[in-house]
């Protein structure tokens, strides 16, 4: 089957560039990236009509409620919500109930992924048994079995010599891991950032260094197990220089940020909306516009949703009581236009950081607008100006920051192996 | 050349020549123990103590086994629950044990090094059956007698040795004696269970156990301890077995001559199928159990010699003295 996008504004993060051109995709890969070409008569063809074509968002770090919560997000529901971003890959965080802490259980997820949806899901399992921090979680089994990395979510590893058994384990097969940078102590029991909003809120906060003391506790047994780490959030300025040293010196690490701590900051959290308590917590202005241009320069990676689902119950407390977390599927791409628009980020560092890096350094194929490789793509308009309605989100979990906010960029269609995925089908 | 030494604390400190002779005798005496008369005297009129501050079945049977063979008057103390329980220093007990005029002390203790400081203050020859994780030298001379007589030569033969080298004496006694006997020896087992800088002990290291036994002429297992199997060291039981068991698929990268060699007690299903340790073609571990005796009959035999012509000559320069 062939089908050929024309007049579209090619967004190649590998090149760094934006063009306009033609691509023809055949048997679910891209065959061909053109300049100027004319399809042949008859030809199944998309008319771009000068819109933004680019490879499909890789979101490294979504919870689904599979198993446990299937009421909150199902993976039906998720995958539905990732094609109106244009999310073309979902990889799966193992912070479920249980836990994707077996080969059985990932097993079990992965064929159920498959039966609901047509976008990409890949699974990263927990690093030890029930994210405990106690056990070694069976790495070579959950390798074998599918798993893209290795993870205990937000749950840092307190102790330091289990950690470094996981991590060495790791490393004999060359798995990756993702850590949660944060100092355990320091961050148990706050909602945001120590500084002087927090206290004239009253809002138990964390010091910004906490992330830091994290971060360098974890570069120190990265060192010295030479494991594969990928830091999943870096949020603070402050945090900056100890990824910049770490990545100079050799050791193999990369680091991502959510796409809320890019675009919103801690007087967000003014009115108490429990939809802007996330974790970590929503940092200074400083941090965000330090950490957006760390995204520009290369030094973070990976941008994602954080995509975390949660019920109204659980959101409809205190802030200091409700749970942590927001949805993003669906609106990562029009918060990331915000960067784009606001002149501080181009499209191809944006789709570097959503697409091209996250692939990569999962080893998955997407991400590229090369020959060869799958027709998972977005077609948006980056312009398209709407108002957003939480209550249109196609997650079952509406706990969305930007409710009511006036955003820019719309996903038109999206493809996953060069098959229309959206707009769906019923719409 | 013969082995002439005081004490027999590990393998390190040994010549080649020595480790040949100690085999040499050790032949002989698997020869005597074959035999309907199994009796020979020379440990006659001597008192051997064995000594296992940790918990032993094997290691002390075989000891127990060669000393009465050899004529001695044999007593074993079960330190793990005596008096160290009740406070006493390891100095003080050599000193107890002293005052009872024993000829040989066979130690076996937790803690590395502690058999060298026994032996510093004993006036009787000191064989070291276990120090912790750091030798255990007559299990290395037995392994090495085991592979002499199935492959006839100790050099130039690849020797894989699998599974827990961290915590293991066993290991390291044998790589010392198979790297003194020039062969060539790797090291195989996941990072975890690898002591740091083992890549720098003359050995090749694999994580991957199927290109770790590509080729070898020995596969010696060993034992996984319990203790070590949940969640620490490894995942699982199963996870290791998958990877590191010791089965027919794996032994096949091996030479098609390959022997296995397991130091004992084996858990079948974890460190090797049971299929394999039974498998008479290529399992020699019974063999590695009848040759025990042997060496430890050997090394106490080169022990008691040494101490009688001490002894003689400290005799001799008493006299010259009064």
């Amino acid at each position: 089957m062939t089908l050929w996008f024309v007049n579209a504004r090619l967004i190649d993060p590998e090149a760094g560039e934006e063009r306009t051109g033609v691509l023809r995709v055949e048997n679910g890969a891209i065959a061909e990236v053109l300049a100027d070409g004319t399809p042949p008569a008859g030809a199944q063809v998309i008319d771009c009509a000068g819109k933004c074509l680019a490879p499909g968002i890789v979101d490294m770090g979504v919870q689904v409620g599979e198993p446990g919560a299937r009421h909150v997000e199902s993976f039906r529901s998720a995958g539905r919500a990732a094609a109106a971003g244009g999310v073309t890959t979902i990889v799966a965080r193992p912070d479920t109930d249980p836990a994707v802490d077996t080969p059985e259980v990932l097993e079990f997820v992965t064929r159920r992924a498959a039966s609901q949806t047509p976008v990409r899901i890949r699974h990263m399992a927990a690093l030890t048994r029930g994210r405990a921090g106690r056990e070694m979680a069976e790495i070579g089994f959950l390798r074998d079995a599918g798993a893209v990395a290795f993870t205990d979510g937000a749950r840092v590893v307190e102790d330091t010599r289990i950690l470094s058994r996981c991590l060495t384990y790791a490393r004999g097969l060359g798995a990756l891991v993702v850590g949660h940078p944060q100092d355990p102590g320091l961050s148990r029991g706050t909602c945001a950032t120590n500084g002087k909003f927090a206290a004239l809120k009253g809002l138990p906060g964390v010091s910004p260094l906490a992330e830091r003391m994290g971060f360098d506790r974890d570069m120190g047994l990265v060192e010295m197990t030479g494991v594969a780490y990928h830091a999943d959030q870096i949020t603070c300025a402050r945090t900056l220089p100890a990824l910049e040293r770490a990545k100079a010196n050799g050791l193999d690490v990369t680091a991502g940020v959510s796409i809320h701590h890019l675009t919103l900051n801690e007087f967000d959290l003014a009115d108490y909306r429990t939809f802007f308590k996330l974790t970590p917590p929503l940092r200074s202005e400083d941090d965000r516009l330090a950490v957006v241009a760390a995204v520009g320069a290369g030094l973070v990676d990976v941008i994602c949703s954080m995509h975390t689902p949660a019920d109204e119950e659980s959101k409809r407390l205190p802030f200091e009581a409700a749970a942590a977390g927001a949805v993003g599927l669906e609106t990562l791409l029009p918060a990331a236009m915000r960067l784009y628009h606001a002149g501080a980020l181009n499209l191809p560092q944006l789709w570097r950081a959503l697409s091209l890096n996250p692939a990569r350094r999962l080893g998955l194929e997407g991400g590229r607008l090369a020959v060869g490789a799958p027709a998972d793509l977005v077609l948006f308009d980056p312009d398209a100006p709407f108002v957003l309605d939480r209550f249109s989100l196609q997650s079952k979990a509406k706990n969305t920051p930007f409710d009511g906010a006036r955003m820019e960029g719309r996903v038109l269609g999206t493809w996953v192996r060069g098959a229309r995925i959206f707009p769906h089908e019923e719409d | 050349m013969t082995f002439r030494r005081a004490h027999f604390l590990g393998i390190e400190s040994l010549r080649p020549d020595e480790i040949t002779a100690l085999l040499d005798l050790a032949d002989e005496y698997v020869a005597l123990n074959r035999s309907a008369s199994k009796h020979a005297e020379a440990l006659a009129g001597m008192t051997q103590i064995n000594m296992f501050f940790e918990a032993s079945t094997r290691t002390q049977a075989s000891f127990e086994l060669a000393g009465k063979r050899l004529g001695a008057d044999v007593m074993n103390m079960s330190m793990a629950h005596s008096s160290v329980k009740k406070g006493e220093t390891l100095i003080d007990t050599a000193l107890t044990l002293n005052a009872m005029h024993p000829d040989l002390l066979v130690v076996r203790h937790p803690h590395s090094g502690a058999v060298d400081l026994l032996a510093q203050k004993v006036n009787c020859a000191v064989i070291n059956a276990g120090d912790g994780r750091h030798e255990h030298p007559t299990q290395a001379l037995l392994d090495a007698l085991t592979i002499r007589r199935a492959k006839g030569r100790l050099h130039r033969l690849v020797v894989a040795i699998c599974g827990d080298i961290a915590h293991s004496r066993v290991a390291r006694s044998n790589i010392l004696l198979l790297n003194r006997m020039e062969s060539r020896v790797r090291l195989v087992g996941p990072p975890t269970l690898m002591p740091s800088g083992a890549a720098d002990w003359g050995c090749e290291v694999y994580d991957d156990m199927r290109a770790g036994l590509e080729g070898a002429d020995v596969v010696m297992m060993l034992r996984l301890q319990r203790e070590r199997m949940d969640g620490g060291f490894i995942p699982s039981e199963r996870e290791y077995f998958d990877r590191y068991g010791l089965d027919a698929e794996k032994l096949a990268c091996a030479r098609d001559d390959a022997i296995v060699m397991h130091p004992g007690p084996m858990n079948r299903g974890v460190e090797i199928d049971g299929m394999i340790a039974d498998d008479i073609n290529r399992s020699v571990i019974q063999e590695q159990v009848e040759m025990g005796v042997a060496v430890r009959m050997a090394v106490m035999d080169s022990l008691a010699q040494t101490l009688r012509e001490t002894r003689q000559r400290e005799r001799l320069r008493g006299m010259g003295d009064g």
